[in-house]
């Protein structure tokens, strides 16, 4: 499990030749459209605060153009900020030297792409090994690791088969076998799933959930869209023209999106799946009546069926360690279900 | 008025003495490093020479058995190492065994020379915008400039002989090549390469796990082109005394033999067709499986 946070802190990005010199503007309030018509510059990135939590899935949302891939290519410093921080294990990406770099590159991080950037000229085997041979891991090794991960994402047989001989969905899968043999604690995913199939995307985000279980690496998922990002994320950064307008869990951005631009966003959010019942309880439990015991962690979709199974309309809530806390109606659940918050 | 209607040239005099003071430098030049240079050269005449005698003194059959596993290996076409078979064939029975041999030997050794001077040159160009900037017309001037102009200072440093011809071979035929490691590894995916930056590969580390092979394709229709226009310029070579079916379409040139000038002319056309096609088909092979498909 990783054991370190990403702090993000007062980071800027402003593309052109001279950055630096509209940094001020930028701080003072200059727009993007600004910047841009008057000075021929794209702000990038706007004093972008976040504290991705150390072995969770961290989501950063937002629709194309507002500055996603910019941010994420900040952690490994694939571009290099305006002005800002990059803080893991205590040390500032942004100030390491290049064999720093590479070194944190190499081992620290793993990166997935949207399109795949596998290498056509290697097999499956040989692309999966890539980041291990950067390393210098002897032959064998790394050969044996390689082994492992194909197998784990299920690709198993198809060691010897070149990319442009597999599906999306497959290549994806050795993308993603790349990235997790490098044993990094940091896995990097921009828009990995975004262009494959509804289906394979599903099935991508289990094999994803599944391997996070086991693994615990501090995830930075980038997509645009929204039930993934519900799906997947321990925390969620919601980004527009490169500036964080919300960020928190799933639950409480649907809850209390910031603005009419998130409540847009959420209105077709299946609701159920992402409130607990937690969120709506009563903090005084039924006496005796209630047969159904919830618990607190439960989404409503999963109290409400419970409670419709056992033709119940109220239930009592316990906590992790199995303490009654609480109590929840029927009524209030399913209106929570289908009631937007208002803006 | 004068000035309008008539060009205002230098006098004949200056003229003369601006070409002689740069030929008589040049001269000087010679005078002083000359014997350095041809010295210099003095292993590659002993290697082409020895290449020559090996090629001219191994048994035919064995030769050809030699080239049809060659061309075989390269191109995994039988109905080339067909063709191949046969021409050679009729190469030797009308009795231009020896003088193809020569050919082969010269072609063979200035592709190789174009190789190991060519990629080099190639990747350092595609690694800086301004090295490219200076190569770039270095390389249109090699490949417009008449051959024979640049033949005079080399006859005047290195006499006549193979050495001579194998240079100017090579200043023609190097282009190609150069240009097209340049090219290919400019035009490898930025995807993939971001890819390898992103797990930490060095420059060199980056050069030979993705630019390299990535760019093999082109680099190799550079060779195919280099081996083009190195056959191309054999007669030219024969100018300087090297011999080969070059030489032949020279003398039949001189003295007005169609038959012998054809011959031997489409006799190197022969061998260009197997190189070419060779090449080339090896080239597809390493291009198997390099196209990008999505989704
Ligand atoms: N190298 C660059 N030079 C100039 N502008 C860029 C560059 N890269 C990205 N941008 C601009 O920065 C903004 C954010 O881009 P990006 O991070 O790719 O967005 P996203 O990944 O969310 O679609 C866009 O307006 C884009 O045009
Ligand atoms: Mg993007």
């Amino acid at each position: 499990m990783a054991s370190h946070g990403i702090e993000i802190k007062d980071l800027f990005k402003i593309f052109g030749p001279h950055g630096n010199k509209f940094i001020d503007a930028v701080k003072g309030g200059m727009t993007k459209t600004e910047l841009n018509e008057k000075h021929g510059h794209v702000l990038g990135l706007k004093d972008i605060n976040i504290s991705m939590p150390a072995g969770q899935i961290q989501v950063v949302m937002g629709l194309s153009g507002s500055g996603k891939s910019t941010l994420i290519r900040h952690i490994n410093r694939l571009i290099e900020p305006t002005a800002g921080s990059v803080q893991y294990e205590d040390v500032d990406v942004c100030q390491m030297s290049t064999s720093e770099l590479q070194q944190f590159r190499r081992h620290k991080t793993a990166m997935v792409f949207q399109k795949f950037a596998l290498l056509p000229h290697r097999t499956v085997i040989g692309n999966t090994v890539y980041g291990l041979e950067l390393q210098g891991v002897n032959k064998d090794e790394a050969r044996s690791r390689a082994l492992k991960w194909i197998d784990r994402v299920g690709l198993s047989g198809f060691e010897d088969h070149y990319p442009n001989q597999l599906s999306g969905g497959m290549q994806q899968r050795v993308g993603l076998a790349r990235a997790l043999s490098n044993d990094a604690d940091i896995l990097l995913m921009d828009e990995a799933f975004s262009a494959l199939d509804p289906l394979i995307r599903t099935d991508m985000q289990s094999v994803l959930l599944d391997i996070q279980e086991e693994l615990r690496k501090t995830i930075v998922f980038i997509t645009h869209d929204l039930d993934e990002a519900l799906r997947l994320g321990d925390r969620i950064a919601i980004l527009r023209d490169g500036e964080v307008i919300q960020q928190g869990t799933g639950e409480e951005i649907v809850l209390n999106p910031a603005d009419s631009y998130i409540a847009d966003f959420i209105k077709e959010v299946n609701r159920g799946r992402v409130i607990s019942v937690e969120t709506i309880m009563n903090k005084t439990p039924i006496e005796g009546a209630a047969n159904i015991v919830l618990k607190s962690s439960d989404m409503l979709e999963t109290a409400a069926q419970a409670m419709a199974q056992a033709q119940e309309t109220s239930a009592n809530v316990c906590d992790d360690s199995k303490k009654i806390i609480g109590s929840i109606h029927l009524k209030d659940t399913i209106n929570a279900m289908v009631t937007a918050a208002r803006h | 008025m004068s000035l309008f209607t008539e060009f205002p040239e230098m006098t004949r005099t200056e003229l003369r003495d601006f070409k002689k003071g740069i030929d008589g430098s040049f001269k000087d030049f010679i005078h002083a490093y000359g014997e350095g240079i041809e010295n210099f050269f003095k292993p590659l005449l002993h290697f082409l020479k020895w290449f020559e005698d090996l090629l001219v003194a191994t048994p035919w059959p064995i030769m050809l058995a030699i080239i049809a596993l060659l061309v075989w290996g390269g191109s995994r076409s039988w109905g080339l190492v067909a063709g191949t078979i046969i021409s050679m064939l009729v190469i030797g029975y009308l009795g231009m065994w020896e003088d193809a041999m020569f050919t082969l030997a010269l072609t063979t050794v200035a592709t190789i020379i174009c190789i190991v001077i060519g990629i080099p040159i190639g990747i350092l160009m595609s690694k800086s915008d301004r090295f490219q900037a200076v190569i770039t017309p270095i390389l249109d001037i090699m490949q417009t400039i008449p051959a024979f102009v640049y033949l005079i200072p080399i006859v005047m440093i290195l006499g006549i002989g193979l050495v001579p011809g194998l240079i100017a071979v090579i200043i023609y035929a190097v282009p190609p090549i150069v240009r097209l490691t340049n090219l290919g590894i400019r035009l490898v995916d930025t995807d993939i390469l971001e890819a390898a930056d992103a797990f930490g590969a060095s420059p060199r580390q980056k050069l030979w796990t993705v630019q390299m092979p990535l760019a093999l394709p082109n680099i190799f229709a550079g060779v195919n082109q280099t081996i083009m226009m190195a056959l191309a310029m054999v007669v030219v070579a024969s100018l300087l005394g090297v011999h080969g079916l070059g030489l032949e379409v020279l003398k039949a040139v001189n003295s007005q033999y169609i038959t012998l000038g054809f011959m031997n002319g489409l006799a190197i056309v022969a061998i260009a067709i197997v190189f070419d096609r060779t090449s080339q088909k090896f080239g597809k092979r390493l291009q198997k499986h390099s196209e990008v498909i999505h989704g």
